[in-house]
C-alpha cells in the first residue's frame, strides 16, 4: 500500500472520465463501453512517453508472466505484444502454431489448462477460429487479450486505430470513417465498427458486394459498392488486405479487377477530402489494395498506427493488470 | 406381466377416446378399457390427473451404435426416448459403418429389440452415403428398412438423385432428405445473417435449404417417389413444399423442438450446445415453423437427437460437431412453447409427435387406445414445470440446446411394449 | 467517506511560512540554485514543486528548471488498490544528469511512494543528488527513507488521514487530520 489509504485516494484522481477498468479479459470491443474505449486511449496516450526515453522500459508489470499464444502466425500483432510487455517489464512466454502441441491433436482446453498451470497472468491469444478467446476465458483463471480471432475481432487494432484518429482529428465524434476492401474476413472491421459507433463516428464499408457481410447495416454501417463514391466526405480511409491466403473460394474474378476497381489510388484520392487520413492494418499488398504512391502520401499514417500499437497494448496490458475480482 | 393403469385420462382421437378411464395391459397389448376396472395385475400405476397418450414416434434418431458407442448406444438412445415417451424410433443410416447393407440393418434390430424398443431403420440413399452409387434398396427393404437417406449430407448428383428416388418409390421406401446444396455451406457454422455478421461466423445462407428442398420436390414429381424433407428449419423451403403439396407431390415434412423453439440470436458467446445443421434460423422462420405446425404444412415433430460426447463439443464453435440431443426434451418443450405459450391443441400436438409419424410408417395397432392394440404408450403431466438438467439425462451425451431452460409439461410413465417404465423426479440408473 | 475533523494542522499563511522556511533550507544546502531542480511527485508533490520554484525565483531571482514525476508505472501495488489512477506523465524538461533534484512529496507516510518515485527518477539519467522535501511527515514508515526537508512532523494513528489541500486544485490550502466517522 502507497501513502495510506485515504492519502492515495486523494492523491491518486481517477481519470476525467471517472471509469473504473473492470474485465479480466479483452476479447472484443463489443463489449467495451465508450467509457471504456475511452480509458484505454487516454492511457495509451500517458504510456506513450515511455518509449520516447532513453530507457524504454517501466517496473510496472515486474514478476508478472504474458503468455503469448499465437496459434495462427503473426509478425507484426505479436511482435508489437512482445515489445509492450518488455517494456512493462513482464516476463513473455510464447507459443505458436508450430510449436504447441495443438497442432499435434491437443484441445484448445488442454493446452490452455497446461499454460494456467505455468501460473501465468495473462494470456494473449490469436486463433483462427472465430470465438475461440471466449472458449479460452472460461477454462482459465488468468485474464485473456483477443489479439485476433477468426473473422470476428481484433480489439487492439481497432483502438489502435482509433488512438491513431482521434490524434490527428482530435476527436472520434462525428468523423466519417470508410473501410475498403474484404469486409467478410476482416477482423479488423468488425472491431472497428463496434468501436467507432459507440464512439460516435461514421462509418462506411465498401468494397466487391461478395466481401460485404449479409445485413451488415443492420450494425449501423453505411455499405457502398463503388470506391470512389465511398471515400467522399471521409476523414479517414482504413484499407483493409485482401487475403490472400483466404482466395481459395471464388470470391472474385482476379487481383488484376480488385486492383484496378477497388485499390486505393491516387485517381480514387481525387474524390476524397485532402486531409482524409489514409491507414492500413499492414501487412499491405501494394499495388493491390493501395497503390506506392498513396501508401506514401502526406495524409499515410500507416507507420504512427505500429508506433501507436505499441502504446495501446501496453495500455490493455497494464489495465487488464489492474483487474481484480472485487472490482467487478 | 400385466398392468393397470388407474384414472388415466386416456386420449386417442383415432378411437374417440377422451375420458377418465382404467387401462388393463398384458402381455404386451392392451387387454381391457373401462371405468374402475376391479383387476388384479402384477403392477398398478395411479395415474389420476395425469394423459394416457399414444407413444410418441420420432421420425429421425442418430443412435450412433454402430461406430461412436461412445457418444451413445442404442440401449442408452432407447433409455432417453422411453424417458421422453418416445416409444419408436426411425434410426439413421449415418452410422459407421453406413447403414447401407442387411448385416447393419439387423444388428441394429436386434440391438433395440434387446433394449425393449422399437426401432424402424432408415437405409441409406446412396452406397456408404458417398453420393455416387444407389444403394442395395431391396436387400435393405427386406432387411427392414422403412426409408432411405443420406442425411448428415446431400445427395446431390442429380441424375444418381433420380435413380435413387425412382428406385426408392418403387419399393415403397421413404425418401427421408436432408435438404441441403453443399457448395452453398461450405464453412458455414450458423444462419447467415445479422446474428453471424455480428459474432463474426460464417454464416450458410438459408436458401440452401429451399433450393434443395425445390430440387427434391421436381425429383419426386417426375418419380412419384414420397419424399420427407428432414428437420425443415426455414420459411422459404416450407413455403417450396405447401406449395408442391397443392400440386400434389407427395411431399411430407418434420421439424425439431430447436427450430419451433429457438432463434440464432440465443448464440451470443458462441455455445457450441447451439450448434447443429440446420442452423438455428431466424424470427420469422421460427414463427413460420408454428405456423406451419397449426396449419398442417408440418407433419411431424422429430428430435434429430444428436449425441456428442462432451469433449467434442467443448471446444472452438466453428470447431464442434454439428448436432444436439433432444429424446428427453422433445415432449417438455414442444408443450412449453406449443401448447402453454401458443395455446395449441392437445389433438394437434399428438397428431405431430405420434399420430403422423405412426400412420406414415404404416404402423397398425401401434399405439392406439384400445382393445387389442399393442401397448405403446406415454403416461404424462401437462402442466409440471422442471428444469432441464444434465444430471437428468438417460442419454449418454449432454449436448442440450435446452439446459437450464424451465419447461412445463413431463413424461411420468412410459409403456413400451408392455412394459412399464415410471420416471422418477431423480435420475436412478439402472 | 464520511469523516470528521480531529485536528487542523496549517492554514494558507501556515503553509506559506514552512514553504518559505524549507526553500531557504533548500537554498543553503544547495549552496545557491546552480544545477538544482525541483521534481514534485504527482498529484501534490507537484503542487509543491511549483510553489518552492516561485518561492526560490522570489528570494534568488533565478527561474529553476521545472520537473513532475508520475509514479504509477512503479508502484509496487498493481491490482492491489481498488481505484486505479488517472495517469498524469512525467514531465521532465530538461536531463537529469548531474543535476541536483529536491524531490518533492506533500505528506510522507510509509516511504513507498518516495522509493517508487527514486527508481523513477534514476531512469531517466543520473542525478549528481537527489533530496527529499515533505510538507508533513506522519510517521509510520515502512522502508528505509527519511526527509531531508520537512514542514512540520506530526504524529498520528495509522486509522486517521492527513487531508491536504491546495488552492490550485481544492480551492483553498489547508492541512488538517481527520477520522473517519
Amino acid at each position: 500500500m502507497l501513502e495510506g489509504k485515504t492519502d492515495v485516494v486523494e492523491e491518486l484522481t481517477p481519470n476525467k472520465s471517472n471509469t473504473q477498468w473492470t474485465k479480466k479479459d479483452l476479447l472484443g470491443i463489443k463489449d467495451l463501453s465508450a467509457e471504456e474505449i475511452e480509458l484505454v486511449l487516454d492511457t495509451a496516450a500517458s504510456l506513450r512517453q515511455v518509449s520516447e526515453r532513453s530507457i524504454k522500459k517501466v517496473p510496472t508489470l515486474r514478476g508478472r508472466t504474458v503468455v503469448n499464444f499465437f496459434i495462427e502466425p503473426s509478425t507484426r500483432t505479436r511482435a508489437s505484444f512482445e515489445l509492450a510487455e518488455k517494456r512493462l517489464s513482464a516476463d513473455t512466454l510464447n507459443f505458436s502454431g508450430g510449436s504447441s502441441s495443438l497442432v499435434k491433436g491437443e484441445t484448445l482446453k488442454d493446452t490452455a489448462k497446461t499454460v494456467e498451470a505455468l501460473q501465468v497472468d495473462l494470456i494473449v491469444i490469436r486463433h483462427p477460429s472465430s470465438g475461440a478467446p471466449h472458449r479460452l476465458s472460461e477454462y482459465v483463471k488468468p485474464g485473456i487479450i483477443n489479439a485476433g480471432d477468426g473473422i470476428n475481432e481484433h480489439p487492439t487494432q481497432a483502438l489502435l486505430d482509433m488512438y491513431t484518429l482521434r490524434e490527428k482529428k482530435g476527436r472520434l465524434k462525428g468523423l466519417k470513417v470508410c473501410f475498403i476492401g474484404d469486409i467478410l474476413h476482416s477482423r479488423v472491421a468488425r472491431s472497428n465498427i463496434w468501436g467507432l459507433t459507440k464512439m460516435g463516428a461514421k462509418v462506411m464499408v465498401a468494397g466487391p458486394k461478395m466481401l460485404i457481410p449479409k445485413e451488415i447495416e443492420k450494425m449501423g454501417v453505411e455499405v457502398s459498392y463503388d470506391v470512389k463514391k465511398a471515400v467522399k466526405d471521409a476523414d479517414a480511409i482504413n484499407l483493409l488486405r485482401i487475403q490472400l491466403e483466404r482466395q481459395n473460394e471464388p470470391f472474385f474474378p482476379s487481383l488484376r479487377e480488385y486492383a484496378r476497381y477497388y485499390g486505393l489510388n491516387s485517381d480514387v484520392m481525387k474524390n476524397a477530402k485532402e486531409d482524409a487520413l489514409i491507414m492500413h492494418p499492414g501487412p499491405t499488398n501494394r499495388g493491390i489494395e493501395l497503390s506506392s504512391e498513396v501508401a506514401e502520401s502526406s495524409g499515410s499514417v500507416i507507420l504512427e498506427q505500429v508506433t501507436n500499437g505499441l502504446a495501446v497494448r501496453m495500455a490493455v496490458l497494464y489495465l487488464l493488470s489492474m483487474y481484480k475480482p472485487e472490482n467487478k | 406381466m400385466s398392468i393397470l393403469i388407474k384414472n388415466a385420462h386416456a386420449f386417442d382421437p383415432r378411437n374417440n377416446v377422451d375420458d377418465i378411464l382404467d387401462v388393463v395391459i398384458d402381455r404386451g397389448k392392451v387387454k381391457q378399457i373401462g371405468k374402475s376396472l376391479d383387476v388384479s395385475c402384477d403392477e398398478t400405476i395411479d395415474a389420476t390427473g395425469k394423459y394416457l397418450l399414444p407413444g410418441f414416434v420420432d421420425l429421425h434418431v442418430h443412435f450412433r451404435e454402430p461406430g461412436d458407442e461412445y457418444k451413445e448406444t442404442i440401449k442408452t438412445g432407447a433409455m432417453a426416448a422411453l424417458r421422453g415417451g418416445i416409444v419408436g424410433a426411425v434410426a439413421m443410416p449415418n452410422t459407421s459403418p453406413a447403414t447401407d447393407s442387411q448385416a447393419i440393418v439387423e444388428f441394429v434390430l436386434k440391438r433395440a429389440s434387446e433394449a425393449n424398443f422399437n426401432i424402424f431403420p432408415c437405409g441409406t440413399l446412396s452406397k456408404g452415403r458417398a453420393g455416387k452409387d444407389i444403394s442395395e434398396m431391396s436387400e435393405l427393404k427386406e432387411a427392414g428398412c422403412v426409408a432411405v437417406s443420406d442425411d448428415g449430407s446431400y445427395l446431390s448428383n442429380p441424375l444418381v438423385a433420380r435413380r435413387a428416388f425412382e428406385y426408392a418409390s418403387s419399393l415403397g421406401l421413404i425418401v427421408m432428405s436432408h435438404a441441403e446444396i453443399p457448395q452453398l455451406t461450405v464453412g458455414g457454422v450458423m444462419n447467415e445473417g445479422e446474428t453471424s455478421t455480428r459474432l463474426g461466423l460464417k454464416g450458410s445462407p438459408d436458401i440452401a435449404e429451399s433450393m434443395a428442398v425445390a430440387c427434391d420436390i421436381e425429383l419426386a414429381k417426375l418419380t412419384g417417389a414420397h419424399i420427407h424433407i428432414c428437420h425443415i428449419s426455414t420459411k422459404k423451403a416450407l413455403e417450396n413444399l405447401v406449395r408442391a403439396r397443392e400440386q400434389g407431390v407427395h411431399a411430407t415434412c418434420e421439424v425439431t423442438p430447436h427450430h419451433f423453439a429457438l432463434t440464432d440470436t440465443r448464440i451470443k458467446n458462441y455455445e457450441t450446445n447451439l450448434k447443429m445443421n440446420p442452423p438455428l434460423r431466424t424470427d420469422e422462420d421460427k414463427l413460420f415453423m408454428i405456423e406451419g405446425l397449426k396449419k398442417g404444412y408440418i407433419d411431424c415433430i422429430a428430435t434429430d437427437h444428436a449425441p456428442h460426447s462432451e469433449e467434442e463439443k467443448d471446444r472452438e464453435f466453428e470447431k464442434a460437431p454439428v448436432g444436439v440431443i433432444g429424446l428427453e426434451t422433445s415432449f417438455p418443450v414442444t408443450m412449453t412453447e406449443l401448447y402453454h405459450k401458443e395455446k395449441m391443441s392437445l389433438d394437434l400436438i399428438l397428431e405431430k409427435l405420434s399420430l403422423n409419424p405412426t400412420k406414415m410408417l404404416g404402423l397398425l395397432d401401434f399405439n392406439e387406445i384400445k382393445e387389442g392394440s399393442k401397448a405403446n404408450f406415454a403416461l404424462v403431466d401437462l402442466d409440471e414445470k422442471w428444469v432441464v438438467a444434465e444430471d437428468l439425462f438417460y442419454s449418454k451425451s449432454r449436448n442440450s440446446s435446452f439446459l437450464g431452460k424451465e419447461v412445463q409439461g413431463n413424461v411420468v410413465a412410459t409403456v413400451c411394449n408392455g412394459k412399464l417404465y415410471q420416471w422418477a423426479k431423480e435420475l436412478v440408473k439402472e | 467517506m464520511e469523516t470528521e475533523v480531529i485536528k487542523k494542522i496549517l492554514d494558507a499563511e501556515g503553509m506559506d511560512r514552512v514553504i518559505t522556511r524549507i526553500s531557504h533550507e533548500i537554498l543553503e544546502k544547495s549552496k545557491g540554485t546552480e544545477n538544482l531542480v525541483i521534481v514534485g511527485i504527482e498529484r501534490g508533490g507537484a503542487i509543491l514543486a511549483e510553489r518552492f520554484r516561485k518561492k526560490i525565483s522570489l528570494i534568488e531571482n533565478v527561474i529553476i528548471p521545472k520537473g513532475s514525476i508520475d509514479i504509477t508505472l512503479y508502484r509496487d501495488d498493481i491490482g492491489e488498490v481498488g481505484t486505479q489512477p488517472l495517469m498524469k506523465g512525467t514531465h521532465l524538461e530538461f536531463d537529469i544528469s548531474g543535476k541536483k533534484v529536491v524531490l518533492v512529496d506533500d505528506v510522507l507516510f510509509t516511504g513507498r511512494t518516495v522509493r517508487s518515485a527514486l527508481d523513477a527518477l534514476v531512469d531517466f539519467g543520473r542525478p549528481q543528488w537527489v533530496r527529499l522535501a515533505v510538507l508533513l511527515d506522519r510517521g509510520h514508515r515502512e522502508l528505509p527513507i527519511r526527509a531531508d526537508y520537512v514542514g512540520k512532523n506530526i504524529p498520528t494513528a495509522l486509522e486517521e488521514e492527513v487531508v491536504v489541500h491546495f488552492e490550485e486544485k481544492d480551492a483553498m490550502d489547508e492541512v488538517y487530520v481527520a477520522r473517519k466517522k
